[in-house]
């Protein structure tokens, strides 16, 4: 399948309307999602909301490498985000595990209870 | 193996081929064969014994066992020494070079062919100078270790293993440095000696004066050493080896490695004799490097006896005796100018200092100095004959000496001042120890047919008889000599009037060990002894702080003890009974001074070679110590006709030597015996004395040289002065040094390493566990990123 075949094809099942919204507007909407995710983590004392702010930050970098994988008619940028979906379900099992277990030690989700693991 | 003897066999050819015809002292001695393996024995079973000795210490033997060890080893080692001697050496045929290869040592490769490259086995060069002096160094040895297993007694356990380890391990040293077959293992051996040397004199360890003794003779001895390692370097660069047989070869063919002629060569001529020169002086105490020589008296006196007196010292005459070809290549003879102007100043100059002291060991250790200077002299004047049989007599009869004055020391709580004893011969059991020490004394005074008088007799008139201009002012060194010969004979006396003869009296010295040992047999303690007695506490050294305190007294400490009144110094036997040697000392004793009698006889025996001198003599002229016919003749020093007989007072002095040799000697005795003898026949009805404190011709004597006896009884201050010129300087420069690493050094290294600290002192807060304070890093780390991307790159 070439480019012109995938560009033809994506063209075609695209409403009207969608033809207007350009690269800028997707990274704007990533850059706005990073930056809630960012300023959140760096605001929030609850270990969940921290966590949930770095998910959203992923997925804003997520949102940006489709719409590179788009501009550029590449299919990589689409391929990667896949993977990055299924590696990011196993991390959030994973983390939310970890935060059930230090809310158990601490009774607490603060992450100001773990200062003394400064080392 | 083979290949080393191929070497050897084609020299041995060479040299029978090359053979001058005329010089009787060069003819038919150069053959070298190969000894039979036993002959390994001499240097090896002392070896095994001191192995045996250091199980024993490992094993924790607390018996007499490292005594029997070492004798009996040594005893078979002196068997095989014997056996060589009299299968090899005996008898009117010409004395071969025996070579007896142990291993293979070094070897050391530096171009393709054989001959480039450096060899150095362990092998051993047995001609008749290495066993002249294996005989006489294995049989003391064992003699002395027979002595020093009942010396030591006091000791056994621990100490005792280390005296006899350190004790066998001087003889296999001292095998090694006589019997060597080449430099390096001269030098191995040369290390050796000067290590046990070390060990022995420190052997009283917890005592300072014994620690200090023993780092100064090492010193001392590393200042020799270094002249003697840089000889051997010399050696090698001119010759490309250090085997004797090849150095020899190259000396008799008279042209270096490279062609040259060796007598044009200053470097050969003077620079290699004079650094070897410099190592003889350092082991053997002469010139300026004696003073180790008497502190080394603080070891137990079986090592004086053997390393101090008998053997080791006499390893710097072994070593100019072994290379006499080196010195004996100079046309002008200078080196061997200095080493006999050194020997005679050295004799006298310690003399001087013997007639002043009062510790009748360190008599006898600046006696040694004396008699050293003698044999130097004597191998200056082209006599290594008389050098060589003076240090096979001086051996003998030194020993004898020595182990007088230890039996008076075990016997006596360690007393060694000859104020403190008298009429030691009458004391029950110490007879014997003063017939041995009169045999002694008579040779070192040099009475007419005793065997010092006959060694001491041929270097003196060796030294008259030197042809004007030869050695370089060799009348005035004989006159000192002479001189010096009445001075021994007196000193020598001196101490035998004041301790050995007179009236019964003593005091007992102040050695702690015995006391803890109960040997104050009556049970008087030593402080109870010295409160009664009014003594100072000097440790072995008390004779000597007396001096120190005493000396505005009219006659050193002995007239303040008489100030103080009689009660203060009461040479009474009360509260001690002398300790009298037991057999095994006795009997060292006596077997020492009968063989001090029998040498005498050796110079009744033709040499075999060569005229006149006895045994001694003819062996030394079949090795390589011969001094050649030419060089003898004087014909060397360019003048075609000979040089006139050097004379004494106009008359010949191979003549006329014995009688005045004679002469000086008895006059050195009477004026002995007039200032010190005890009144009657026992001072020879010359004398006066009457205490063992007093002898009062001899102290209005001493009081009337004033300064110069002050002097010589603080040995010059020769001491005080190295300390001042050299050991102050050192010390305040090695401060300095000390200071500059201390704060220059130490403080760069101390910034560099204070930074890190400061740093991480600086950035440590950063680590504050907060996790928002890293994610906050973390993005402002990013932002500062992007924003140098974009002005940078944008």
């Amino acid at each position: 399948m070439n480019v012109t075949t995938l560009t033809t094809l994506a063209q075609a099942n695209f409403p009207e309307a969608m033809s207007q919204i350009t690269l800028a507007h997707y990274l704007v909407i990533s850059t706005a999602m990073f930056t809630i995710g960012l300023v959140g983590f760096l605001t929030r004392r609850n270990l969940i909301i921290m966590f949930l702010c770095t998910e959203l930050m992923f997925q804003a970098a997520g949102i940006a490498m489709i719409a590179f994988g788009r501009y550029h008619l590449d299919l990589s940028g689409q391929s990667f985000v896949v993977f990055v979906l299924t590696v990011a379900a196993a991390e959030a099992a994973m983390a939310l595990a970890l935060v059930v277990l230090l809310f158990r030690r601490k009774e607490s989700l603060s992450a100001e209870e773990w200062k003394d693991l400064q080392g | 193996m083979m290949q080393a003897l191929n070497i050897f066999s084609s020299i041995a050819a060479h040299a029978v081929a090359s053979e001058p015809a005329a010089g009787v002292a060069q003819a038919a001695t150069r053959t070298i064969t190969q000894g039979e393996t036993w002959m390994l024995a001499i240097p090896f079973l002392p070896l095994l014994a001191f192995v045996l000795i250091a199980l024993c210490a490992a094993f924790k033997v607390r018996s007499k066992l490292p005594a029997f060890i070492t004798v009996g080893l040594l005893a078979l080692s002196f068997g095989a020494a014997l056996t060589t001697f009299i299968q090899h050496f005996m008898g009117p045929a010409a004395a071969p070079i025996l070579h007896v290869h142990a291993f293979d040592w070094l070897h050391f490769k530096a171009g393709p062919e054989a001959a480039q490259g450096f060899v150095a086995n362990f092998a051993f060069y047995i001609d008749s100078l290495t066993i002249l002096w294996m005989l006489f160094v294995t049989g003391l040895a064992t003699l002395i270790a027979l002595y020093a297993s009942e010396y030591m007694s006091h000791d056994v356990g621990p100490g005792y293993c280390r005296f006899f380890a350190a004790f066998s391990l001087f003889v296999f040293s001292m095998s090694c440095l006589v019997m060597a077959d080449n430099l390096v293992l001269l030098f191995l051996g040369w290390e050796g000696v000067g290590l046990c040397s070390y060990l022995l004199i420190g052997y009283f360890y917890k005592k300072a004066p014994a620690v200090a003794a023993a780092k100064k003779a090492f010193i001392m001895n590393r200042i020799g050493d270094l002249g003697l390692l840089m000889g051997i370097f010399s050696i090698y660069t001119a010759f490309g080896t250090v085997e004797y047989a090849k150095i020899f070869e190259f000396f008799r063919s008279g042209v270096d490695a490279t062609g040259n002629q060796i007598g044009s060569s200053t470097w050969i001529t003077i620079i290699i004799p004079l650094l070897f020169t410099i190592g003889a002086f350092g082991k053997s105490a002469q010139v300026f490097l004696y003073t180790w020589l008497p502190d080394a008296m603080e070891g137990p006196t079986p090592v004086s006896a053997l390393i101090h007196a008998a053997t080791m010292v006499t390893a710097g005459v072994f070593l100019i005796a072994r290379m006499m070809p080196l010195y004996q290549a100079d046309p002008n003879l200078l080196i061997l100018s200095i080493v006999a102007w050194s020997g005679a100043i050295t004799a006298l100059w310690s003399a001087t200092i013997e007639m002043a002291i009062f510790d009748i060991k360190r008599v006898m250790g600046y006696s040694t100095i004396s008699q050293l200077g003698f044999m130097f002299a004597g191998l200056g004047v082209l006599t290594p004959e008389g050098s060589a049989f003076h240090v096979f007599t001086h051996a003998f009869f030194k020993a004898t000496l020595f182990l007088g004055v230890g039996a008076v020391m075990h016997g006596f709580g360690g007393q060694l001042d000859l104020r403190r004893l008298s009429g030691v011969g009458w004391m029950k059991g110490f007879g014997l120890v003063a017939a041995a020490v009169f045999i002694g004394s008579i040779n070192l005074a040099g009475f007419p047919f005793t065997a010092g008088f006959f060694s001491k007799d041929m270097i003196l008139a060796e030294a008259f008889a030197r042809p004007e201009g030869q050695i370089a002012g060799s009348q005035a060194v004989a006159w000192i000599l002479l001189i010096t010969a009445g001075m021994t004979a007196y000193y020598t006396f001196r101490s035998f009037f004041r301790v050995y003869v007179g009236p019964k009296q003593f005091v007992p010295g102040d050695d702690a060990e015995l006391v803890d040992l109960g040997r104050h047999p009556k049970g008087v303690s030593l402080d109870a002894w010295h409160k009664e007695h009014g003594h100072g506490h000097g440790h072995g050294h008390e004779h000597e702080h007396n001096d120190h305190a005493h000396r505005h007294g009219s006659y050193g400490g002995v007239g303040d003890a008489r100030a103080h009144g009689r009660q203060d110094f009461d040479p009474s036997t009360e509260e001690f009974d002398p300790h009298p040697p037991g057999f095994a000392m006795k009997f060292a004793i006596a077997a020492c001074a009968i063989l001090t009698i029998a040498a005498a006889g050796l110079y009744f025996v033709s040499p075999a070679i060569g005229e006149g001198g006895g045994w001694a003599a003819g062996m030394v002229r079949q090795s390589s110590a011969v001094v050649s016919a030419e060089v003898l003749s004087g014909h060397t020093s360019g003048t075609d006709e000979g040089h006139a007989h050097g004379t004494f007072l106009g008359m010949d002095p191979h003549h006329v030597m014995y009688y005045v040799s004679a002469g000086v000697g008895f006059i050195g005795v009477l004026i002995a015996a007039f200032l010190h003898g005890p009144k009657g026949w026992q001072g020879l009805f010359l004398g006066v004395r009457q205490s063992c404190d007093v002898a009062p011709r001899a102290d209005k004597l001493a009081n009337a040289f004033g300064p110069l006896t002050t002097a010589a009884r603080n040995k010059y201050y020769v001491d005080e002065i190295y300390d001042a010129l050299i050991t102050r300087p050192l010390w305040v420069l090695s401060h300095i040094f000390h200071l500059f690493d201390q704060y220059v050094v130490d403080g760069l290294v101390n910034l560099i390493g204070a930074l890190p600290r400061f740093f991480g002192k600086a950035l440590r807060p950063i680590q504050s566990g907060e996790m928002h304070g890293y994610a906050v890093g973390m993005a402002g780390g990013v932002a500062v990123l992007l924003i140098l991307v974009v002005l940078l790159v944008g």
